[in-house]
């Protein structure tokens, strides 16, 4: 092996990630007094949760009464009763002043005549516990996610924290006795390695979007955490809960906001039918994004679909003219115009299912500490590492996400580590030596890959790996599409040793990083696949044809994957049935209609 | 004229061309490769590119050759929407963002170059720490004074919460910073119209209460007073936006603060 220079750097903690829920950890751990860097594959403004359109939920109450209970009980009912409801009091709770606090932070959020933050309806949120629809999503016209992470990034520059740009983070550097003790980053512009030490490493980086062929979410998202967290050994959760968002552009891909169904739009089917009363007659088109999706599917299915092909649906905003879209949805109508070449004002946009979320990822306690479920404690934790945002599972959307809960999950979370790490250590405190081969393993993977001479390139894997999740993991899953898929994919991943890369230099090598990225979208693909092989029932996302019913009886668990070279073993941890205080009680599992 | 002594790597000299057999409709792109690691003068590949066989836009031409064709290709995307700002490179002439430029719009061959006058790392990747320190110096965060409303949020009409429209929407992506004249001679002293944009952003947003603060920075014969008027930034902004009006608003506020 070729030896490489590593520059070694101690911090009190390591933030990876500088999407909405990094930068609210690093600036929150620098308001705590640590010595805290932000590690981040691309400049913090250029990560995916600048995608995010629709809004942030919080019942502000600005538009109708509305109550953070209602909100509790939306998000656990959307979440099919697979989340944990300590997790999603909390979360809910802290909505108000989390979005308060943004608008202080400067978010140039859209207002009301009395000059406060405008709410939209969106798909899921309803008042008085599933009555009819509540305006809940705090909105920046349809450029929500751009706003807010702008501006925590400018409270980033404010508080004068540290960032390393550009810089990939490799591996976990994890101690014999199971504690984990900083992490290893290549830095792309000038092509060395470093070693962060650090009492606390906090995984922000993301979710895995790009292990499927259409998706919304950018190239960047890959599983990269999910990745180093299989590799220390330690298990993601609910893999198989991946959520299809309804309207994605037709082609490309891109999303529309169901901020743009939150306004008024609707959609229709060959037959031209507002097909959406059938399947859900109370909230019609703003039911949860899994029941859209499947209707839309079922309707594509049953040659109702429009286009040439049959194969796709229309959303209709034309009815709502060109002004209201023009103030409340400017983004959408111009991306709209770009990449399906139709104006939205004149006619219906050509949409469908396409992945989105993932409500999987890794498994973290209500503070953001991860856990290593044992036999006697399903609760344990990994000294030393958090993780938070779309690559954590705290669970706060179980089996299926409600629009706008991700941004709150970022910040209420990139929050809530920053205050448990101020609870649990001290800043400054001094560290212990890293073990003697702390990084080795991150140092050698670097290197067998950038050698790496074998036949395949990564972009022919990968595509390999993407058809076929998209092909047997998609909305309606089978017994037969579950176990193809998992045989399928056991095949792709075995090629990943005839990997080829082209490029050897170390400065900006992006043929390098798209192989590391690959391998962590590998590990997120198999979790995915296996575990939802083996959930024998539909709950939330996970809609299985051949068993179409919740079974709470045996499935009212959390899935747990360990991957080890390409294989996959499974377990289960029960799911919090308790809240967090008294002030409310537990929702118990009720039959889930729209 | 002033007699610029370029580099000697500045000098870009032809390159290898890649083929593309059996195709049909085929585009040549004429890509800028700039390798540091051998050190050697920057050199322009040409490759073919199958259009029955590619998205409508350069980057998906762009991923297309770093997928099939050449995987050393380096370049910066994310988003694919024209959101994040990653892809912003020259083509065709113009500064733009390689998502939103529909190859269909580009005639004959098609030219892409990192974005100008920017030291480069690799091949399109320019090296922006410049504009991103700038970015910094100008204090881009909420500043107030009076106490924030302790359960609430700071009111704002929809006419005040207006004045941000064109502002806030930026992306940074640095295509007119890259564009302006003024930023090209005078870069390490002039802000540039993203910068400026920004604080734009800030000066006009009525809930930010250093204004005078805010104007005081930038009262200094380079920082804002670089700016000619010369319109590049705005016919080049792939978001529609207006950088030469920002910063006439700007000067607006300078002049009405000394009546
Ligand atoms: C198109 C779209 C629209 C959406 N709209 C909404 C909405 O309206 N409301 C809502 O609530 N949610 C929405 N979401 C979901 C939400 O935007 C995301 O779930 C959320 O932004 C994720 O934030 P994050 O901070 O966890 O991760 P990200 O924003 O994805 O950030 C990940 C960070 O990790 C870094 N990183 C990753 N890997 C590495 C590595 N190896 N080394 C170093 N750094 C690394 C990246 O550089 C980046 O900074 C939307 C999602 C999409 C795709
Ligand atoms: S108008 Fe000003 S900022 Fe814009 S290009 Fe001209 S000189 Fe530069
Ligand atoms: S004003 Fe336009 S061109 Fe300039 S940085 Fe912003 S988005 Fe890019
Ligand atoms: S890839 Fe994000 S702007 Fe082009």
């Amino acid at each position: 092996m070729a030896a490489y220079k590593i520059i070694d750097h101690t911090y009190d903690v390591v933030v990876v990630g500088a999407g909405g829920a990094g930068l609210r950890a690093t600036m929150g751990m620098g308001q705590a007094g640590f010595k805290t860097a932000c590690i981040t594959k691309v400049f913090p403004t250029r990560s995916h949760t600048v995608a995010a359109q629709g809004g942030i939920g919080a019942s502000l109450g600005n538009m109708a009464e509305d109550n953070w209970k209602w909100h509790m009980y939306d998000t656990v009912k959307g979440s099919d009763w697979l989340g944990d409801q300590d997790a999603i009091e909390y979360m809910c709770r802290e909505a108000v002043p989390a979005v308060h606090e943004l608008e202080h932070f400067g978010v140039p959020f859209s207002r009301t005549p009395e000059g406060k933050i405008y709410q939209r309806p969106f798909g899921g949120h309803m008042s008085n516990y599933g009555e009819k629809p509540v305006q809940r999503a705090c909105a920046a016209a349809d450029r929500t996610g751009h706003a807010i992470l702008h501006t925590l990034y400018s409270q980033c520059l404010r508080h004068e924290c540290e960032f390393f740009i550009e810089y990939f983070a490799l591996d976990l550097i994890m101690d014999a006795d199971g504690s984990c003790r900083g992490v290893m980053a290549w830095n792309l512009d000038d092509g060395t390695l470093h070693r962060f030490r650090a009492h606390q490493v906090v995984l922000a980086s993301g979710g895995y979007g790009r292990a499927f062929f259409s998706c919304t979410s950018a190239h960047t998202c890959t599983g990269d955490g999910h990745g180093m967290v299989t590799r220390a050994g330690l298990p993601v959760q609910d893999m198989e809960f991946v959520q299809f968002h309804p309207t994605g552009m037709y082609g490309s891909g891109c999303l529309i906001t169901e901020g743009a169904r939150g306004e008024g739009g609707y959609l229709t089917n060959s037959a031209g039918e507002r097909f959406m009363e059938r399947y859900a007659p109370t909230a019609k088109d703003l039911a949860s994004r899994d029941v859209v999706s499947r209707a839309m599917t079922m309707e594509i299915r049953e040659g109702r679909g429009v286009g040439k092909e049959n194969d796709h649906i229309f959303l209709h905003l034309e009815h709502l003219g060109a002004e209201t879209l023009e103030l409340r949805l400017p983004g959408i109508t111009e991306t709209a115009k770009i990449f399906t070449g139709v104006d939205v004002t004149k006619a219906p946009a050509p949409v469908l299912p396409t992945v989105h979320y993932n409500m999987g990822g890794i498994p973290t306690n209500v503070h953001g500490e991860v856990l290593r479920p044992t036999k006697d404690n399903p609760d344990a934790t990994v000294p030393g590492l958090m993780a938070i945002g779309e690559a954590a599972c705290v669970s706060v959307h179980g089996a299926n996400r409600l629009g706008t809960n991700s941004l709150l999950d970022i910040v209420v979370f990139g929050r809530a580590a920053a205050l448990r790490a101020a609870e649990v250590m001290k800043p400054g405190t001094p560290h212990k030596p890293l073990p003697k081969d702390g990084g080795d393993f991150a140092v050698s993977r670097f290197d067998r890959l950038r050698n790496a001479s074998g036949s395949m390139h990564t972009s022919e894997i990968r595509l390999g790996m993407q058809k076929t999740m998209q092909m047997d993991a998609a909305v309606f899953r089978t017994s037969k599409s579950l176990a193809e898929g998992c045989a399928k994919m056991d095949q792709v991943a075995s090629t990943l040793p005839q990997i080829k890369i082209n490029d050897r230099s170390t400065v900006w090598n992006s043929d390098l990083a798209e192989a590391l990225e690959l391998e962590n979208l590998m590990d997120c693909a198999l979790a995915t696949i296996v575990s939802a092989e083996a959930r024998k029932e539909s709950r939330g996302a996970h809609a299985h044809e051949d068993f179409p019913d919740r079974d709470d009886v045996n499935w009212q668990k959390h899935s747990l994957a360990w991957v080890e070279n390409g294989k996959v073993r499974l377990d289960y941890r029960p799911v919090h049935t308790y809240t967090l205080t008294d002030e409310v009680e537990y929702i118990k599992p009720q039959k889930r209609v729209y | 004229m002033v007699e610029f002594a370029l580099p000697a790597n500045s000098r870009v000299q032809p390159g290898k061309v890649h083929k593309a057999a059996g195709a049909k409709r085929v585009k040549v792109f004429k890509i800028y490769r700039y390798d540091p690691d051998s050190g050697a003068n920057p050199r322009l590949d040409s490759y073919e590119v199958d259009l029955d066989n590619c998205g409508p836009m350069v980057l998906d031409a762009l991923l297309k050759i770093k997928n099939e064709i050449d995987s050393t290709l380096t370049f910066r995307r994310s988003c694919r929407e024209g959101i994040c700002g990653s892809c912003a490179m020259n083509i065709d002439g113009t500064n733009t963002l390689a998502c939103l430029k529909p190859i269909e719009d580009i005639k004959g061959e098609a030219a892409v170059y990192p974005l100008p006058h920017m030291p480069v790392v690799k091949d399109l990747i320019p090296d922006l720490s410049l504009p991103y320190a700038q970015l910094a110096s100008i204090k881009p965060w909420m500043q107030t004074q009076s106490p924030t409303p302790p359960d609430g949020e700071r009111l704002q009409s929809p006419e005040e919460r207006e004045k941000l429209d064109g502002l806030w929407e930026c992306i940074l992506c640095f295509c007119c910073q890259t564009s302006c004249p003024s930023y090209w001679w005078n870069g390490d002293r002039y802000l540039g119209p993203s910068v400026l944009l920004q604080a734009a952003r800030w000066i006009l947003d009525t809930r930010d209460e250093m204004t005078g603060e805010r104007l005081d920075a930038l009262e200094d014969p380079f920082k804002l007073y670089r700016c000619h008027t010369i319109m590049n930034c705005t016919k080049t902004c792939p978001k529609g936006l207006n950088p030469a009006k920002a910063i006439g608003a700007i000067k607006e506020k300078m002049i009405e603060r000394r009546l």
